[in-house]
């Protein structure tokens, strides 16, 4: 693997506690699916890095092999591959999203509808 | 680009051939599929694990002529 894209990588997850590797911004999301992840955050009202992959060739195609996984977006909390879309989605929806926050000590809002 | 659901369904079936599968082709388009499979491969695995095997069923087409397939994967 590539050892500059390795390292930028490792930087943003030393660097932020919750990274989204992810198609556009967390305010204008360039893909559903990268959608969906960043709106599960913005509920929980978790901080979380939103890094666009679009406009980074070399992160693009570095994350994937970084991770072993052929799509984005990817979730990482503490440096740890949480997964992707599907995954997130079903972890928040049975509650193992929360667990996993809160196992990490991160603080989290859970809002009642 | 794109990837036939038959073609899908029998790459799954070949690297776990226990598996239940079911595709929907979400927009017609051979490129966004939504699948459910179950199989007792998964059975103990992560859920990363567990797409990680279909991913890898796939032999690199995830990502690349297959834009989108949404996964859900259970034990069976």
């Amino acid at each position: 693997m590539d050892q500059n894209r390795n390292k930028k990588i490792k930087d943003e997850l030393d660097k932020h506690e919750i990274c989204l590797f992810m198609k556009g911004t967390p305010e204008v999301p360039q893909c559903g699916f990268s959608l969906a992840v960043a709106n599960v955050l913005k509920h929980l009202e978790v901080n979380f890095k939103g890094i666009n992959v679009l406009e980074d060739t070399d992160l693009r195609e570095g994350i994937k092999e970084f991770s072993n996984w052929p799509t984005i977006p990817q979730l990482y909390i503490k440096g740890e591959f949480i997964g992707g879309c599907d995954i997130v989605k079903e972890m928040f929806e049975n509650g193992d999203l929360q667990k996993k926050l809160q196992e990490k000590q991160i603080s989290f809002q859970e809002k009642t509808t | 680009m794109g990837l036939k659901l038959e073609e899908i369904k029998s790459l799954i079936k070949e690297a776990l051939p226990d598996a239940e599968i079911s595709i929907q082709d979400l927009a017609g388009d051979d490129n966004h599929y939504s699948a459910t499979i179950k199989s007792k491969i998964f059975s103990g695995k992560s859920k990363i694990e567990q797409h990680k095997l279909v991913y890898n069923a796939l032999k690199g087409k995830m990502g690349n002529e297959l834009h989108a397939l949404a996964l859900k994967t259970m034990e069976s």
